[in-house]
């Protein structure tokens, strides 16, 4: 099952990458459509963003995570590269637990 | 699979207890940016068949912010080519350590691990958030996220928000004229993998 999951999640993404390059795709000139593709990654993003930081099974929960994810913010906003801010948020929080 | 955000999100919604077909789905969702991607490189790119097929594996947003930000056709491709293979390379390096290294780890948590992968998200949604519209629909999916998440199964709050972007995306007047919507142009020399 499992495997079978993730088969059809590679198949898909993979599929969406060649659907993009092979096909002629007028309808994806609509603007409309462009602007909701642009849009989906920026709302699931959010959205694991809030539910991994925020939740614990189906508890909400406020704890070091939050800290950790307000320190990434910061390095975001110092334009930190990737690694630096990943680096940053989960050197919070393990900075947080042992105090 | 070989889309940073995708990968991420897979594992996130399994590892939060969610069914992996809720998982598979947001992969899927979060790839539909490289189908437009796709669009845009295709006239450069050229080839079919084969080429083609191996092109599309390298279709990313880093490969599709290099290529689009040449000037000669030329120069464009060979963009494309050498930031998909040295992306691809270095990724899955990064990731075949990764999966090796678990083993030495007795508890995540002791290194922050979990407190990681929002990190690596925010990093990912920033350079997408250079305008109005991105920065409130982020917020209302923050929000509803949080306030489906205790009532539905794990990963199914991901599908809530994806089908009201939809909704919202499909529903409101076209973008005007003045505030072109770029969609195939990704946030250039963005981290975003």
């Amino acid at each position: 099952m499992l495997w079978a999951g993730l088969l059809v999640a590679a198949a898909s993404c993979y599929g969406l990458k060649l659907a993009g390059l092979s096909l002629p795709q007028a309808w994806l000139q609509d603007p409309r459509i462009q602007r909701t593709v642009q849009l989906l990654p920026v709302a699931l993003l959010a959205a694991l963003i809030a539910t991994q930081t925020f939740s614990t099974g189906h508890r909400l929960v406020l704890d070091v995570r939050a800290a950790a994810l307000g320190v990434a913010a910061i390095a975001v906003l110092l334009r930190a590269p990737f690694l630096a801010v990943v680096a940053a948020g989960a050197a919070t929080a393990a900075l947080l637990r042992l105090l | 699979m070989f889309t940073g955000a995708s990968q991420f999100a897979l594992v996130g919604v399994i590892g939060a207890g969610g069914s992996v077909w809720a998982g598979a789905a947001t992969a899927a969702l979060l790839g539909t940016r490289n189908a437009l991607y796709g669009v845009r490189l295709s006239s450069l790119l050229g080839g079919r068949g084969l080429k083609s097929a191996l092109a599309a594996h390298f279709v990313l947003d880093e490969s599709t912010a290099m290529a689009i930000a040449r000037d000669s056709e030329p120069d464009s491709r060979y963009a494309f080519w050498a930031t998909g293979v040295a992306v691809f390379t270095l990724w899955n390096l990064g990731t075949a350590i990764g999966a090796l290294a678990t083993h030495a780890l007795s508890n995540p948590k002791v290194l922050g691990l979990d407190a990681a992968p929002p990190a690596a998200f925010l990093a990912l949604l920033a350079p997408r958030l250079r305008a109005r519209e991105p920065m409130a629909i982020a917020l209302l999916a923050a929000v509803v996220a949080i306030v489906f998440l205790p009532f539905v199964p794990a990963g199914i709050p991901l599908l809530i928000v994806a089908a009201m972007v939809v909704v919202i995306g499909l529903s409101l007047p076209a973008p005007r004229g003045g505030q072109p919507v770029r969609a195939a142009d990704p946030p250039v020399g963005s981290p975003t993998k």
